[in-house]
């Protein structure tokens, strides 16, 4: 087996394993990195999504191979203490329910809103699309990208957050 | 935050004195199914979940309930707290390991989560804040009725004492009589019917929450099983020399299925390494199969079999009045007669099946995504040979659950897979494939339905003949088939002279059970189709016509099932009516546009849906959904909104998108490739409208559902005059 040898979260990380392995399975079975999610197998879901150097990548059908040399974040690196505006927003919307595909939506998101600063909903819609969700929160998901878009840019008042009885 | 334990008191103790365990005031609930099933075993069985209040005033809610993404996590402590007069935050939810001796029916499902904990929960918060009082009101040398409750302290003019204080000899008072102990009134309620965010939201946003596939243990092996393609065939022989050979493969063996009871279907085992490791091995493994009695079996066979069944009269289950004479008697304009078809559906939940079982001689360990924990552990022991006590069931969060983890075949699978790997812990998954082809599907059914309105647009007769692939008869064959398929047609909320009911099965291999609103979510399709076509046929407004088809003050009991609670016409009125303001119903759409109404009363739930669609060059856009429901009292209406909005979305992705053929007894559709489902671009604006109540609060997971395909045919109809009979929808259906 090969040495493989990529960033992952800021940690230099060495796998031994067969190259051909989607770097979804290294990360959930050699790393125990559980955040990112096996949804389909075939890149139809989205659940598996992380960047690879900065670029949205389904981690189930990259080959651990490719990834060598390059840096990886996951969900579980997004951000230090669920700061990512986007992590802010998700509470704020109350977007997850069985919460299983929201690591892949979240991270599909974070790529997007690099590429685009101001989005419209319908370059939300268009974003994320592809990405599944069973439990139907894709109206929440759309409201709470564009919450984080408009925080990231400094925007004034976010409105309510969606559970105003008390906080956590 | 989620957590396992059991509670530190042991039965002889709590059987005692029901207060106990040294340093904490501990109350149980009743479990009132056993106690109604066998008063013996009621008296050993007396509690099904508890309430711990330690010295530090900690109060921990032990719950037998699974958090499936329904938000139970914050609404049951919400219930709690309002009686006990504590912060709901500060209640923590430790998920109960399975003991059906100290917990009953741990199931989670039929959108009872709720409905079901809100009388026990509310007693037992108020019997500990009884309790509490009377120890602090005795401390002081005052009447307890001058005494209140607030934030986890007794308070009396101006002195106060923290819970923590009083636990020690609040545990030492007598436990009030449960049925007789005060509640709040609705009235009073400072937490429940307020948004609260949901507990479980945070670790779901940072890949820390543990679903079942992401349970790790030191030197877990991975397993996938390779199970015959077609349903109820099994492995003649197998090869497994090429698999075996590939580095990181453990072992491959035989595992047999379990027909009774769990329907797993048995195949070959690959244990491995890593999952991807299993996943390669299984494709080197050569099976023959011997594809068993329904290797012939396809939707068109069994199309055929359903309309030679309703072209013949079928057993009559329901019967008032003489519907046939009334239809035979009406002139050709006033009769209506439709067939109404659904397909096959998969759950599709997002994380597939899987389950963790750790087999040592002595006893097992099982991580499961389940919404019937206390059925793994009866499978599990079953098929390892342990007792149902030397089983240990974590239940996990599960990523969505549908219905589809109810079952127990994975937890057996992966139980028959660790008995071989004993000492060694061992996860088995599924692969998307494999759920999406050996699932338990909402049964395909095909409906007939025929009537006539009288020249005062009285619907003078409603016949609905119908033949499904009956959960009842798979899974049971003790109940009448029928007794799974019928829903809400026992319970006809609309007034109608004359009115017959006939059902009968067909024959089919393929695999059926509780799928989201289970029967209802056919039943509802069918009957606010027809009832449009009524609508139409008498020349009335949809909404208007429901409304006055309800009459006033009604109740409909279900006349096979005397206990089930009646249908009230008037809180269907009250949800069509908030919907159709709400959605400005009446209002003037643009061209190619159309408008739907659809009502349903499913799980003691109402529901009403308006639709509004475009419907342009054989596609179909829905803009709008405007919901309204009336559930009793919504406890977290927050965690109420988005139940709603994902059974409609659910509802849309059967109705618009997705179906399981069956060809050569297999299912056709395998992965999301084949089985699309709504998408961002494709969802419609929903609202959600709750009609206030100070009733009980019945159940949300579910109803929200039934209605959401019949508005959207409806509102279809209305922008193009097109019935949609038969779904999902196709684009040649709308040209």
């Amino acid at each position: 087996m090969p040495e493989i040898t990529f960033l992952v979260n800021g940690k230099s990380t060495v796998v031994e394993v067969s190259g051909d392995t989607p770097l979804l399975w290294v990360l959930r079975d050699t790393l125990n990195l559980t955040g990112t999610k096996y949804g389909c197998g075939i890149a139809q879901c989205g659940a598996c999504t992380v960047h690879i150097d900065g670029q949205v990548q389904r981690s189930c059908v990259y080959p651990v191979s490719a990834v060598a040399g390059k840096n990886v974040t996951t969900i579980e690196g997004l951000s230090e203490n669920r700061t990512h505006p986007l992590q802010e927003a998700w509470i704020a919307e109350q977007v997850p329910q069985c919460g299983y595909c929201q690591s892949g939506q979240i991270m599909t998101a974070a790529g997007f809103l690099k590429s685009n600063q101001h989005p419209t909903p319908d370059d939300v819609d268009k974003a994320m699309s592809n990405n599944i969700c069973r439990c139907g929160t894709a109206q929440r998901i759309r409201a709470a990208i564009l919450r984080a878009a408009a925080a990231m840019n400094g925007a004034p008042g976010q409105g309510q957050s969606k559970a105003t009885g008390g906080e956590l | 935050m989620t957590t396992t334990s059991k509670p530190q008191v042991s039965r002889r103790t709590l059987l005692k004195s029901a207060v106990t365990a040294g340093a904490a005031l501990v109350v149980g609930f009743e479990v009132p199914q056993i106690a109604k099933a066998d008063p013996a075993k009621a008296a050993v069985n007396p509690f099904r979940a508890w309430v711990r209040i330690d010295r530090a005033g900690q109060v921990t809610l032990i719950s037998a309930r699974s958090e499936m993404g329904q938000g139970i996590s914050s609404a049951l402590p919400m219930i709690l707290a309002e009686e006990l007069g504590v912060d709901w935050k500060d209640v923590r939810v430790e998920q109960a390991l399975t003991d059906p001796t100290l917990y009953g029916d741990q199931g989670t499902g039929g959108s009872g989560s709720v409905a079901g904990s809100w009388t026990p929960l509310r007693q037992a918060g108020a019997a500990a804040r009884v309790m509490l009082i009377g120890a602090a009101a005795e401390r002081w040398k005052v009447s307890p009725a001058d005494c209140t409750v607030r934030n986890g302290y007794v308070h009396h003019q101006s002195d106060k004492i923290a819970y923590g204080d009083l636990v020690e000899s609040a545990s030492k008072r007598p436990i009030p009589d449960l049925a007789t102990v005060p509640l709040k009134s609705p009235r009073d309620f400072q937490i429940v019917g307020k948004p609260m965010p949901r507990k479980d939201i945070p670790l779901k946003t940072d890949g820390s929450a543990q679903f079942g596939i992401d349970v790790r243990l030191p030197g877990m092996l991975y397993a996938v099983v390779e199970r015959c393609p077609v349903f109820g065939g099994k492995v003649k022989s197998f090869d497994a020399t090429k698999a075996k050979a590939l580095p990181g493969v453990r072992d491959v063996f035989e595992i047999p299925a379990v027909p009774e009871g769990v329907h797993s279907w048995g195949g070959v085992a690959v244990v491995a390494n890593t999952t991807w490791i299993a996943m390669q091995a299984r494709k080197q493994l050569r099976i023959d199969w011997d594809y068993g009695p329904h290797a012939t079996e396809s939707s068109e066979s069994l199309r055929r079999q359903f309309r030679r069944i309703v072209d013949s009269p079928c057993k009559v289950v329901f019967n008032t009045g003489d519907a046939d004479a009334a239809i035979s008697g009406s002139p050709a304009e006033k009769k209506v007669e439709a067939d109404y078809e659904l397909p096959f559906q998969a759950h599709a939940t997002m994380e597939p099946m899987n389950c963790t079982v750790h087999v040592k001689p002595d006893g097992a360990e099982v991580w499961a995504p389940a919404q019937g924990p206390d059925w793994v552990n009866g499978v599990v022991a079953q098929a390892t040979g342990l007792t149902p006590d030397k089983v240990k069931v974590h239940t996990t969060y599960m990523g969505g659950g549908f219905g589809r983890r109810y079952q127990a075949d994975f937890a057996v699978e992966a139980a028959q897979i660790g008995k071989k790997m004993t000492g060694t812990p061992v996860q088995l998954v599924w692969s998307r494939e494999d759920d999406m082809t050996h699932d338990f599907y909402r049964p395909a059914s095909y409906h007939r339905v025929s009537g006539a309105i009288d020249s005062q647009g009285n619907i003078l007769a409603w016949k609905h003949r119908s033949t499904s692939t009956s959960i009842a008869d798979w899974w049971d064959r003790k109940s009448p088939p029928e007794s799974s398929e019928l829903g809400c047609t026992l319970q006809m909320p609309y007034i109608a002279k004359n009115y017959k009911l006939e059902y009968l099965p067909a024959q089919s291999g393929v695999p059926r059970a509780w799928w989201r609103s289970v029967e209802a979510s056919s039943i509802g399709f069918v009957m606010e189709s027809y009832m449009d076509e009524l609508a139409h046929a008498a020349g009335a407004d949809p909404y208007e016509f429901r409304i006055a088809k309800l009459g006033d003050g009604r109740k409909i009991g279900n006349p096979l099932n005397p206990k089930d609670t009646a249908l009230e016409a008037d809180r269907m009125k009250g949800v069509l009516k908030l919907a159709a303001s709400k959605a400005g119903w009446g209002s003037p759409l643009a061209a190619g546009q159309g408008r739907g109404i659809a009502c349903h009363f499913s799980f003691n739930s109402y529901a009403a849906n308006v639709a509004e669609v475009t419907v342009s060059q054989g596609a179909v856009k829905v803009n709008r959904i405007v919901s309204a429901v009336d559930i009793g009292i919504a406890v977290n209406p927050e965690g109420v909104r988005a139940q709603v909005e994902s059974a409609i979305v659910y509802g849309l992705t059967a109705a618009l998108k997705s179906q399981i053929t069956i060809q050569d007894g297999r299912a056709v559709e395998s992965n999301f490739n084949k089985f699309p489902t709504l998408a961002m671009n494709e969802t419609p604006r929903l609202e959600v409208y709750i009609v206030p109540s100070e009733v009980a609060p019945t159940g949300i997971g579910e109803p929200g559902l039934p209605p959401v395909a019949p508005a959207v045919m409806n509102a279809i109809f209305a922008a193009t005059g097109k019935r949609i009979r038969r779904l999902p929808v196709i684009p040649s259906d709308l040209v």
